[in-house]
């Protein structure tokens, strides 16, 4: 029960630290690709929605190499530790979280942009309100990564090892069980997992019910 | 400047996470599938740490993989069981010292109906060639693992290579470790090579029984090899002797004798007298 308790820890741990990593990094670029023109903006935004359905086992070898001590950041000694794991679910959440913000900030500065810079305000000033509007579509952004993270099992056994007590999530710790023979036991852990999707899924509707009856009430 | 503060902030909470690595010493054991999924490295470790304070972390790979892992730099010991793949390692310069630390069996298991009519036999090479010449399903771990190997020599004592094998229908190259070899066996009811460790603690065994044992070509040895500090000087190998060393030693080959699941002992320990 212990075990079990640390890798539904660690695996909630991991996720959400990847998800609070990918959204810090997201949300500035997801509206900064919303609302500047810059060369290879286009580029960048067919990139982020490229990246969203990013193989996790692909994400996973290549950090394997990066991690490596025989790679280029092998000196960090990061290769089978949750933070090799938190990196790489920081990468595969980040272009989801990315190109959903940016999809809703492109709609949301179409509608007030104009309004907000004759206010005065600058492009960078303008974006609390902007991600204010937009609150809604960013929880369910940080959902959507979060859940990916947290369900991810390629890229973690690749770059954690499936390391007990250290790097095992519920994801690894299934495919573990599962060749161990132990169907039912992995079982039992995967309706935990699906039983946090669940409630991911729950809180979105929940979320974004209240949000858009918050949104009528301003129209 | 907030937002710094909040990035600093999230940084700080990501590397929180893995305080253990700072705290405590501990080393990486690159090993093969067999001795973790039997349980047996999980049962006998803690005597281990208990002594000493080094925490064992192991990352379970097939051997060709755990190899490779090692030789890359990424582990600071290696414990596998592939005697020509581990010769090649250390004649490359990677390895110090390589010592057996137990053996046991492999055994070939198959659907109960036993198709190809192997079930008794001591000869493993005639009952692969008998499993051939049925085109009864069998399943490859095609993993390069210590038991993949060992399938593969056995298969080329009866005369038929791995390209000769790849264009056999019945013969099913999953690419995966023992257990998930073992689950599709189960499923198919195909044959499959099995290290005797994970076949005994196996859950999922289905129609599957031990179809051929016994011949002395079915040997499998377990070896624990120290890292080269020429080559591997970022490996912690001091920690990685003193778990070496206690494999080998009195109380760690009592522990893996020791070691039973469902009242079966799984590993002999030969540190003293190797196989």
């Amino acid at each position: 029960m212990h075990e079990f308790l640390s890798i539904v820890s660690l695996s909630l741990g991991v996720s959400l630290a990847a998800t609070a990593i990918a959204t810090a990094v997201s949300l500035p670029v997801g509206y900064a690709l919303a609302t500047i023109a810059f060369p290879g903006r286009r580029a960048l935004v067919v990139l982020a929605n490229a990246f969203f359905g990013l193989p996790p086992v692909v994400v996973g070898l290549v950090l394997y190499l990066v991690l490596s001590r025989a790679g280029p950041l092998g000196f960090l000694g990061l290769l089978f530790t949750p933070t090799a794991m938190v990196i790489a679910q920081a990468v595969l959440a980040a272009p989801i979280i990315t190109a959903l913000v940016h999809r809703a900030a492109e709609r949301a500065w179409a509608r007030y942009g104009d309004e907000l810079i004759s206010d005065g305000a600058t492009r960078r000033q303008a974006m609390p309100q902007i991600l204010a509007i937009i609150r809604a579509d960013i929880v369910t952004a940080v959902l959507a990564g979060f859940g990916r993270t947290v369900s991810e099992v390629g890229a973690v056994i690749l770059v954690g090892g499936n390391i007990r007590g250290l790097t095992r999530t519920m994801t690894t710790a299934i495919a573990l069980q599962t060749s161990q023979g132990d169907l039912a036991l992995a079982l039992a852990l995967g309706a935990v997992l699906v039983g946090i999707s669940i409630s991911i899924s729950a809180t979105v509707f929940a979320l974004a019910g209240s949000a858009s009856s918050a949104g009528s009430e301003e129209a | 400047m907030k937002r710094t503060g909040l990035a600093v902030a999230l940084v700080a909470a990501c590397l929180s996470i893995s305080p253990l690595s700072a705290a405590e010493q501990s080393i990486i054991l690159a090993s093969t599938t067999s001795v973790e999924n039997s349980g047996l490295l999980a049962a006998i470790m803690p005597a281990f740490t208990a002594r000493t304070g080094i925490a064992v972390r192991v990352v379970a790979q097939g051997t060709g993989k755990a190899i490779d892992t090692a030789r890359r730099g990424d582990a600071d010991l290696l414990l596998v069981h592939d005697p020509e793949a581990e010769q090649q390692f250390m004649a490359e310069g990677h390895g110090a010292s390589r010592r057996q630390i137990a053996w046991n069996d492999f055994v070939i298991v198959g659907p109960a109906e036993d198709p190809a009519h192997v079930r008794g036999g001591h000869d493993s090479v005639a009952a692969l060639s008998a499993i051939a010449a049925a085109g009864a399903p069998f399943v490859s771990r095609g993993d390069k693992s210590g038991t993949n190997a060992a399938e593969l020599r056995l298969w080329k004592l009866g005369g038929r290579t791995p390209e000769m094998l790849a264009a056999e229908k019945w013969y099913r190259d999953i690419g995966g470790g023992m257990g998930q070899a073992l689950n599709a066996a189960s499923a198919m009811g195909a044959y499959t090579l099995s290290d005797r460790g994970t076949w005994l603690s196996f859950a999922n065994k289905g129609p599957l029984v031990i179809a051929v044992e016994g011949d002395a070509r079915l040997l499998n040895r377990y070896d624990v090899i120290e890292l080269n500090p020429q080559k591997h000087a970022g490996a912690k190998l001091a920690a990685a002797k003193m778990f070496a060393d206690w494999l080998v030693s009195d109380e760690g080959q009592r522990a893996i004798g020791a070691f039973q699941v469902n009242g079966q002992k799984l590993f002999n320990p030969s540190a003293s007298s190797p196989k």
